[in-house]
């Protein structure tokens, strides 16, 4: 599903943020990214969603190699990725609902699929009773979990989340990544980016570990 | 699709669930609909600064608007005057009032003229002797010293000024014809002044035309600024460049559209204004028919508000165009 193929990353007027690295993520597969800040964790999911572009190396997904895949084309292949920013990247201008909706309405849903779909996913992160609220009015679990809705409303074959326990205390991390955990077993490949060394050895998935750009372990299966 | 994926990897393609084609097709509509009034609110938030804008695009549309307006009554109004359009022919003296006659029957026939009355030298004295007041002192005279006349009435298919020019040219040409005079220069002068002003016009409303693209271009890179997290996150979730252009060029057509209902009501408001005056202007000249302004036809409101939405699409879609590409995820 993910496959990093001597992948070396340098931004601009930076060092490089990843150097030479090979990794495989299996379809249905689920796989922690760890490392310490700065170790190049960000931009190896940005990698994979097309936010920024390697510097030499090719990364494939599904099959489709991201080097080839233009401007143009961008946005259909980001509608296959459920993606969850530490920042939540939400609309606070909409409703909860309403953000959640966004990609459905993106992809050209009719009204009645995408209320639908929409009570289904934020039923999914139990937020169905909010839907009507604004995201400034939750709290940063909560718009967490608006986020994760919105990343999965669309049924994406692939989750990518950055940091998404990063600000949570320690019950609503579990209870996030008891999320990720479900819609992994629901066969959607997820990688996710923590910090948080025990809480991730605690869920017995594999580990991968960044450090200064390079891969270290890669657990393969 | 096409990949060069050179690993083992067997090809998983990405599912994605994706909506039939004819629901997409009806949904497309539906969303343009959606986003078309979704528009409309966004510029009702914040009904002061749409107003001042749409106002501004008003005032740049009303002035060429207006300035057309008021030639296309001048020029019906000239229009009205070529009725009245006549050649005098001064017939030679000597010529007998027979070739005078095959003359005038001849000319009839010319495509160019519409009627050719003969002012006999005998009448034309006598009633220039009763009318004149110099009577007694033309009695006088032996000799009757006016000519024949014939009246030449351009055939209204052929007023212009050039059409007439050339019959002034051949009519001049015609051996019996002494003189011929056109008495109504200043016809031809108005048209040449009217042929500058549409010109001027024509030149006032391209450079406004552009003042509109730039306003709305500025209003919308505005629009684009103050939604540009927005705009990272459609992009983040997979929305097509025309997808997030939508909305603005529907806030450029909203524009147009108010702009141009705010010319109309100036152009309007400033023909009733002027209407009255002009009016009694004219019953001084004691022209039979008022020259009137009246208010903007049907045709030329219609062609206004399309030009203001277009203006109004394209000033958005240049800004959309521009600015758009320039805000992408970091
Ligand atoms: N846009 C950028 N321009 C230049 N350098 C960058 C940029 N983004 C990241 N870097 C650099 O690349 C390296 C890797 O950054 P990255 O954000 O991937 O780290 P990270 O593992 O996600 O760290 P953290 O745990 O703090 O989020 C860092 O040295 C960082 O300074
Ligand atoms: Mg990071």
């Amino acid at each position: 599903m993910i496959l990093f193929d001597q992948v070396s990353k340098r931004y601009k007027g930076g060092n490089e943020a990843l150097s030479n690295v090979n990794f495989h993520l299996h379809q249905g597969e689920m796989a922690f990214l760890t490392g310490h800040s700065g170790a190049g964790k960000s931009t190896l999911l940005k990698l994979i969603a097309l936010i920024e572009r390697t510097t030499t190396g090719n990364v494939i997904i599904g099959g489709k190699n991201l080097n080839k895949v233009s401007r143009h084309t961008l946005p259909y292949l980001r509608r296959n990725m459920g993606i969850i920013f530490q920042d939540y990247q939400l609309l606070y201008d909409r409703t909860v609902f309403d953000n959640v909706a966004l990609p459905l309405i993106i992809s050209g849903f009719s009204s009645s699929k995408v209320r639908k779909r929409v009570h289904a996913a934020l039923d999914k992160v139990a937020l169905l009773r909010f839907e009507k609220k604004y995201p400034v009015t939750l709290s940063g679990g909560e718009q967490q979990r608006v986020s994760i809705a919105r990343a999965v409303v669309n049924k994406p074959a692939l989750l990518l989340a950055d940091e998404p326990t990063g600000n949570l205390d320690p019950d609503l991390s579990l209870e996030i990544m008891d999320l990720f955990m479900a819609f992994n077993q629901v066969g959607v490949t997820v990688l996710i980016a923590s910090h948080d060394i025990p809480l991730i050895k605690q869920l017995g998935k594999r580990i991968v570990h960044l450090e200064h750009g390079q891969l270290l372990t890669a657990d393969e299966n | 699709m096409a990949s060069n994926s050179s690993s083992t990897e067997n090809r998983v393609q990405l599912r994605q669930l994706r909506p039939s084609f004819s629901s997409r097709f009806k949904e497309f509509f539906i969303r343009h609909l959606q986003v078309f009034f979704y528009s409309l609110g966004l510029l009702s938030r914040t009904p002061f600064s749409t107003l001042l804008t749409a106002a501004a695009l008003g005032i740049a549309l009303a002035l060429p608007a207006g300035l057309y307006v008021i030639l296309d009554h001048a020029k019906q109004l000239s229009g009205d005057f070529d009725s009245i359009n006549q050649i005098s022919l001064f017939i030679k003296k000597g010529v007998s009032e027979k070739s005078i006659s095959k003359l005038q029957k001849k000319l009839s026939t010319y495509p160019e003229i519409a009627q050719v009355k003969h002012i006999n030298r005998e009448d034309a004295l006598k009633e220039f002797q009763e009318n004149s007041g110099f009577g007694d002192a033309l009695k006088a005279l032996k000799d009757n010293p006016l000519p024949h006349l014939l009246i030449v009435y351009p055939s209204l298919t052929h007023n212009e000024p050039e059409q007439i020019n050339q019959l002034l040219l051949d009519l001049k040409k015609l051996p019996d014809v002494d003189l011929v005079q056109l008495d109504i220069q200043w016809l031809q002068r108005l048209y040449a002044i009217i042929n500058i002003a549409q010109r001027g016009i024509l030149i006032i409303g391209s450079l406004l035309a552009l003042a509109v693209l730039l306003i709305i271009g500025n209003t919308i890179r505005l629009a684009i600024e103050n939604r540009r997290n927005e705009i990272v996150v459609m992009k983040l979730i997979g929305a097509t460049d025309s997808f997030i252009r939508r909305p603005f060029l529907y806030t450029g057509f909203w524009y147009g559209l108010f702009g141009s209902l705010i010319a109309i009501l100036l152009v309007n408001f400033s023909l009733m204004i002027i209407s009255n005056p002009l009016a009694h202007l004219s019953s001084l000249y004691n022209n039979n028919k008022l020259f009137s302004l009246g208010l903007m036809g049907i045709s030329s409101s219609l062609t206004l508000l399309l030009s203001g939405c277009i203006l109004g699409l394209l000033g958005a879609r240049m800004a959309v165009g521009k600015h758009l590409k320039e805000i992408e995820p970091k």
